[in-house]
């Protein structure tokens, strides 16, 4: 990176450390910071719209439609992670390669699974294999986003399945006097006094998932725990030209601060949210806001 | 005009040949001098070298990926990419899955590193990395194993005294061995078969290639020079 760095061993202290700090495996390190916040800045909203649809066809008067909804928070929140990681993503990107051999190969003859393999015509692969590897990536990266989308989602299903069941009846039967349709009530009545009986469970799940991105490494997708491990192990100075011992514990120290400095604001700016949700609300907060008010 | 139109189209019909060459060589970039990530953030070492050597040679072309060795095997039969190049060794439990191309190594014993050079191997903790020949071995003599998933961290255990030997290829472990007082044993195993190419079953076509640009290489003594080079192993 610098100029200086030519001759690493003949370096010390700073000067040694600013060239150690900006190895090439150094800002793949950094980059991976951006790829972990970049997935969850997507995968949140994803999967508390799965979570929105989920809790939606639970509701459902429509009965495969509910049937739909309770099978799939019921088998998801079953089923443990790291199963559903290793399984999932290669049964999804086999799904999705099956159903474009389909389409683009027709007079395939061969079978598509032969012993343990699993062959498809070229075209059909996905992405194809003359891809570049950071069309590869990206295809893993999305697919890392679905996979947390499905299963954080039936969690958030379960949570605003819950919320809306604690709306006070009242409001629903009151809006319907009113003459609201049952889907008027639902999105004009229901649906905006849910979120402050949600908030506190949802929080909970993004906790957690901020925590879950070192599953990343299992769907091929580096993340910062993967980088922490590979830079603090102990590197011989016949790999490297920066050869040092057993630095994980530094390496993951600096994970925990990042870790707990991200929850700590995350915490901050949930209970803003909180705060302004309870506003006006007929609920034990919302009375002692207006109060303090009054 | 018609002329360049012509030569442009079958310029990148040829193209769109080549391209369908494309290799994608699965490695765990984590098993120095095997293959590791380098200063840069790239695959080298060993396997890097060769594998590179043996697509010039086989007219392929080739690109790196790196996978984690807990899901190396399902993501190679499931086509995420075509070659395991991770110095795995050949076993029949492997040769049921996936097949091998001829060894580019010869079998070469495993050894054990310890603190303590009289350590009692029966009676012993010993750390093996998950799912390779060294872990089955430990397994199968009914001695205590602890299994770890990265070889680092097996590593690691010994010197923090979690386990008290770890069994690995001896090319490995020569690269940790006298560092905080590690030494390596006496004893060696004799287990495995050789270090190959791992292949989907389907896929003979690609491993005759293979196996033909190892053979060439065998031939004219490059191996042995790259062998030497990184010192992974015995010659041929």
């Amino acid at each position: 990176m610098f100029s200086y760095c030519t001759d690493p061993s003949t370096l010390e202290g700073l000067t040694w450390l600013s060239c150690y700090l900006t190895t090439g495996k150094h800002l793949s390190f950094y980059a991976s910071f951006v790829t972990v916040l970049v997935l969850l800045a997507i995968t949140a909203p994803t999967a508390l719209l799965f979570g929105f649809g989920g809790a939606t066809a639970a509701r459902s008067r429509i009965a495969p439609l509910r049937w739909f909804g309770k099978g799939y928070t019921a088998i998801v929140r079953g089923v443990p992670d790291i199963a559903f990681f290793l399984f999932f993503v290669i049964a999804l990107d086999q799904a999705f390669e099956y159903l474009r051999h389909k389409v683009k190969c027709p007079d395939w003859e061969e079978p598509i699974r032969q012993g343990n393999d699993f062959i498809v015509c070229q075209a059909a692969k996905l992405p194809l294999s003359t891809a570049p590897q950071w069309v590869h990536e990206t295809y893993g990266f999305l697919l890392a986003v679905l996979t947390f989308a499905i299963v954080f989602g039936a969690f958030a299903a379960n949570v605003l399945y819950g919320a809306m069941n604690a709306v006070p009846h009242a409001q629903m039967e009151t809006a319907e006097a009113y003459g609201m349709s049952h889907r008027q009530a639902f999105w004009r009545i229901m649906v905006p006094q849910m979120w402050v009986y949600a908030l506190p469970g949802l929080s909970n799940l993004w906790m957690v998932l901020i925590k879950a991105t070192p599953l990343l490494f299992l769907l091929g997708v580096e993340d910062i725990v993967y980088w922490a491990r590979e830079l603090g192990g102990t590197v011989n100075p016949r790999f490297t030209d920066y050869p040092h011992g057993d630095w994980r514990l530094y390496y993951f120290t600096f994970l925990l601060i990042f870790y707990l400095g991200f929850t700590r604001v995350s915490e901050i700016v949930l209970e803003r949210l909180m705060k302004k949700l309870t506003h006006g609300q007929a609920t034990t907060g919302g009375e002692a806001q207006r109060k303090a008010a009054a | 005009m018609k002329k360049l139109i012509l030569a442009t189209s079958a310029l990148a019909l040829t193209a769109g040949f080549a391209a369908a060459d494309v290799v994608r060589m699965g490695t765990e970039g984590a098993y120095a001098p095997w293959n590791f990530v380098n200063d840069k953030g790239e695959i080298d070492g060993f396997e890097r070298e060769l594998g590179d050597e043996l697509c010039k040679r086989a007219e392929l072309e080739c690109e790196w990926v790196k996978n984690d060795w807990d899901s190396i095997i399902p993501n190679l039969v499931s086509g995420n990419y075509d070659t395991i190049i991770a110095g795995m060794s050949i076993t029949d439990e492997r040769d049921e899955v996936i097949d091998f191309t001829q060894p580019y190594t010869p079998p070469d014993p495993s050894a054990y590193v310890a603190m303590d050079p009289d350590v009692d191997l029966e009676n012993a903790v010993i750390a093996a990395q998950a799912a390779t020949i060294q872990a089955a071995f430990i397994a199968e003599q009914g001695w205590t194993l602890v299994e770890f998933a990265t070889p680092e961290e097996t590593v690691a255990a010994v010197r923090n005294g979690e386990a008290d030997a770890v069994l690995a290829d001896k090319s490995y472990l020569d690269t940790v061995v006298g560092t905080d007082g590690l030494v390596m044993l006496e004893r060696t195993e004799a287990i495995g078969g050789g270090v190959g190419m791992g292949l989907r079953e389907s896929d003979g076509e690609l491993r005759a290639k293979f196996d033909a640009a190892i053979q060439s290489m065998k031939d004219d003594g490059s191996l042995n020079e790259l062998i030497a080079k990184w010192e992974v192993s015995s010659q041929w």
